[in-house]
């Protein structure tokens, strides 16, 4: 296969720490990177860019609770509201004082960090479960503070429009536009991450989640490097908020509650854990195969009933189908998507030689 | 041949003379509909009343040869209340050429606010979302067409004074309220009328997801004692206030519930017409069976040899469908007639929409006049009480306060 690795021998420090060793890897990044910027922008319609562009904002969230759940262990229900700190930290500059995206998005991202640190004060005493619902506390805490605090939500109805996004005075806000917007932070996000786990503060976390005491023992800082990943974490979430209020137009809390959470915990767990293609992949998964199952549904339906019975039809068998694909994918491989794309790699690896 | 295979046989006949029906109709003759739904989210126990309601007037319209010579096909898009596919649904309506869309739900509609405006394609929000949003000024493609949550609660609050025996004077008020963005909306223009009526109003919330309020009732029937409530909840919690208000010995006759607490599914989830002797409800749409478009669609069911749809049996939500898609029918004819029979562009069906004057269909909806600046067509309602069974008019089509409304409008624009 093309797929070689004999014949390429690492000579310095800096090859081996390359994040893509094998000149494969980096002719595919390429390609992947030429397909995002401009095979699918060109060539789709802007219907499916506005579905990828779920997806893109899906992805900065999803990598960010990778990093606190999958990659230092600690579980986190709340991550929808430090989004919501996120949305309103940037909606608030960019209303009040007409900031423009390159300042609150980082803003929002920095808020978010800050109160997420705080929520993951109780991360130093209890694990697991227990922090789970200390977590969930933070959520419905952060939302109860939203809705009631008009100085922070705008008012009843705790709704507050932005304006389009604009860089060097040219506006974005067609999905093709806004695509591009998503793009270029999904990616920033991606790159971010993929360094941030093989460094000294990435390896302390995944020292943390294999065995707290152990990593404490070989002198890290629990107390740093805890609050540090749930500062992280939610700084990405931030963001993530940032980016729905830009691409809606809106800072609303309810596009941010329990459920949202839930929807980002599924992501990476049925992406796979701990890992950085894990959550892209889990978060285009759970984003367009809802849609994916309808737009199948749709015409095979429209074979047997008309339009009214056909839109109950799929309502419902769409939930039953999402959750059996789940099932069916976790139980082929527990460990998510991205080590059922790292088995079927290693298999053509040394294909058609296997043995 | 078996009773399943005789089904099949025909569903595949009926899927056939479909197809060959839709090739039939040329592309230029079919108007798109575009329809978010909740029928599996939070608020499914109104979807799966509301949603069929719409189709079944759009299949009642296609059945007499449409719209002035167009076929309206739907495009439901069901979003389980969750706010990205909202958007997604936005442009899979705007790909496939829908002149306007039925939205669902107050965070999906202030997420496609901004949308809609920018694509220039009118959104219907009837009887939620942003009570701002019937500015037709500032909000030039938001129609809330039905009564807004500020309309609602100066309604409720003529309905109470009516009972209370024409004065307001030194009475008592309770609200109940759903503690979300919709929840605290009425609350301005309550406060402003207990001014200038000269009631007292105490607030009590009810925290998400509202299926807990035995401390809010007890205080409420146990401590303030008001002389009436005013209740607005949602999904399954107005159904938990009846429960409780019974449960504490307080006459439900002294509730009255706002729009989305108001349907007969609540009030049978509640116990039962029994429970609910007496209790309140305000309603932006006719209530029951007793119209005819419900007849002329029942008459097309047994035409093709089907009982009539059981959603009928929550007739609340099913009319809220049918009047919904009565309006979007009737904005659309007002776009074609003003375009002399050609086929309308959304923009026309926008300006139809603001020409609906008069469309009263036999009486379940509202006598509306929706106009450039006033979206929401005057914020008629009508109450309906449970008695002997049932839920039965108490008066007829009524709009409140609107001067009150309109300076509300204009200090937040």
């Amino acid at each position: 296969m093309l797929h070689r690795e004999s014949g390429v021998f690492k000579t310095s420090y800096a090859a081996d720490m390359a994040l893509y060793p094998l000149p494969i890897a980096r002719w595919a990044v390429a390609a992947v990177i030429l397909l995002f910027a401009v095979v699918l922008p060109l060539s789709l319609h802007e219907y499916y860019l506005s579905i990828i562009n779920l997806s893109l904002i899906a992805v900065v969230g999803a990598l960010g609770l990778n990093i606190l759940v999958g990659y230092t262990g600690q579980i986190s229900v709340g991550h929808a509201a430090f989004m919501s700190v996120g949305a309103y930290t940037a909606a608030n500059l960019a209303v009040h004082l007409h900031l423009p995206f390159w300042v609150t998005l980082p803003a929002g991202g920095l808020m978010a960090a800050f109160i997420g640190a705080i929520v993951g004060i109780p991360s130093l005493r209890i694990k697991g479960l227990y922090l789970a619902i200390a977590t969930l506390a933070g959520q419905l805490i952060i939302e109860w503070v939203i809705n009631h605090t008009p100085a922070i939500s705008g008012g009843a109805q705790a709704s507050i429009e932005v304006p389009r996004p604009t860089f060097m005075g040219y506006e974005m806000k067609t999905q093709g536009q806004l695509y591009f917007f998503l793009l270029f932070f999904a990616a920033l996000a991606t790159l971010a991450t993929l360094n941030l786990v093989r460094s000294r503060i990435g390896r302390a976390f995944v020292a943390i989640r294999d065995q707290d005491i152990a990593a404490e023992i070989i002198g890290i800082n629990i107390f740093r490097y805890k609050l540090l990943s749930f500062a992280i974490s939610s700084f990405y979430a931030g963001v993530c908020g940032v980016l729905y209020t830009y691409y809606f137009g809106i800072a609303n809390y309810e596009a941010f509650q329990i459920g949202v959470s839930i929807d980002y915990l599924a992501m990476i767990i049925i992406g796979g854990l701990g890992s950085v293609l894990g959550s892209i992949l889990g978060a285009i998964f759970v984003t367009m195969l809802p849609i994916a199952i309808r737009l199948v549904m749709e015409p095979l339906g429209g074979l047997f009933f008309n339009a009214g019975e056909l839109s109950s039809i799929i309502a419902s068998t769409r939930l039953v189908l999402f959750g059996c694909l789940i099932i069916f994918f976790l139980v082929v491989e527990p460990e998510g998507l991205n080590r059922l794309w790292r088995n079927i790699r290693n298999y053509f690896r040394v294909w058609p030689f296997s043995y | 041949m078996s009773k399943s295979t005789s089904w099949r046989t025909a569903a595949i006949a009926a899927g056939a003379m479909a197809l060959a029906a839709g090739s039939a109709v040329a592309q230029d003759k079919e108007l798109v509909f575009g329809l978010q739904c909740d029928r599996t989210g939070a608020t499914q126990t109104v979807g799966i009343f509301l949603c069929p309601g719409y189709h079944d007037y759009i299949s009642l319209v296609n059945s007499k040869g449409g719209v002035e010579g167009f076929k309206i096909r739907v495009l439901e898009i069901d979003h389980e209340y969750k706010v990205p596919p909202a958007m997604e649904a936005h442009e899979r309506f705007k790909k496939e050429g829908a002149i306007l869309e039925g939205v669902y739900g107050t965070p999906q509609i202030a997420a496609l606010t901004k949308k809609l405006e920018e694509d220039k394609i009118l959104g219907t929000s009837p009887g939620f979302g942003n009570s701002a949003s019937t500015d037709g000024k500032r909000y030039p493609y938001i129609f809330p067409l039905a009564a807004s949550y500020w309309s609602q609660a100066a309604a409720a609050v003529t309905f109470v004074k009516k009972e209370l025996g024409g004065s307001l004077k030194g009475k008592k008020i309770a609200y109940l309220f759903f503690d979300n963005p919709a929840g605290k909306d009425p609350i301005a223009i309550l406060e402003d009328l207990s001014k200038s009526e000269g009631f007292e109003l105490k607030t009590f919330a009810v925290p998400s997801p509202g299926v807990e309020m035995g401390a809010q009732v007890l205080d409420i029937t146990g401590r303030y004692k008001p002389d009436f409530v005013i209740a607005h909840l949602f999904g399954r919690s107005p159904s938990v206030s009846i429960k409780e208000f019974k449960g504490k010995g307080y006459p439900l006759s002294k509730v009255i519930s706002l729009v989305w607490g108001a349907s007969e599914a609540d009030i049978k989830a509640a116990g039962g017409y029994e429970v609910a002797e007496g209790y309140h409800t305000l309603q932006f749409a006719g209530v029951g069976g007793d119209f005819q478009v419900i007849k002329d669609i029942n008459a097309m069911y047994q035409a093709q040899g089907k009982p009539a749809p059981k959603e009928q049996e929550t007739s609340v939500f099913y009319n809220r469908g049918l009047m919904i898609a009565a309006l979007h029918v009737e904005a659309v004819r007002n776009a074609i007639k003003a375009k002399g029979g050609a086929k309308p562009t959304s923009e026309d069906v926008k300006n139809g929409m603001e020409a609906i004057k008069g469309f009263t269909l036999g009486g379940m909806v509202p006598p509306m006049e929706v106009t450039r600046e006033d979206h929401e067509g005057g914020g008629w309602v009508q109450v309906w009480t449970v008695k002997g069974g049932k839920l039965v008019k108490d008066g007829e089509w009524f709009q409140a306060y609107r001067d009150v409304i309109k300076k509300h409008l204009a200090a937040t624009n």
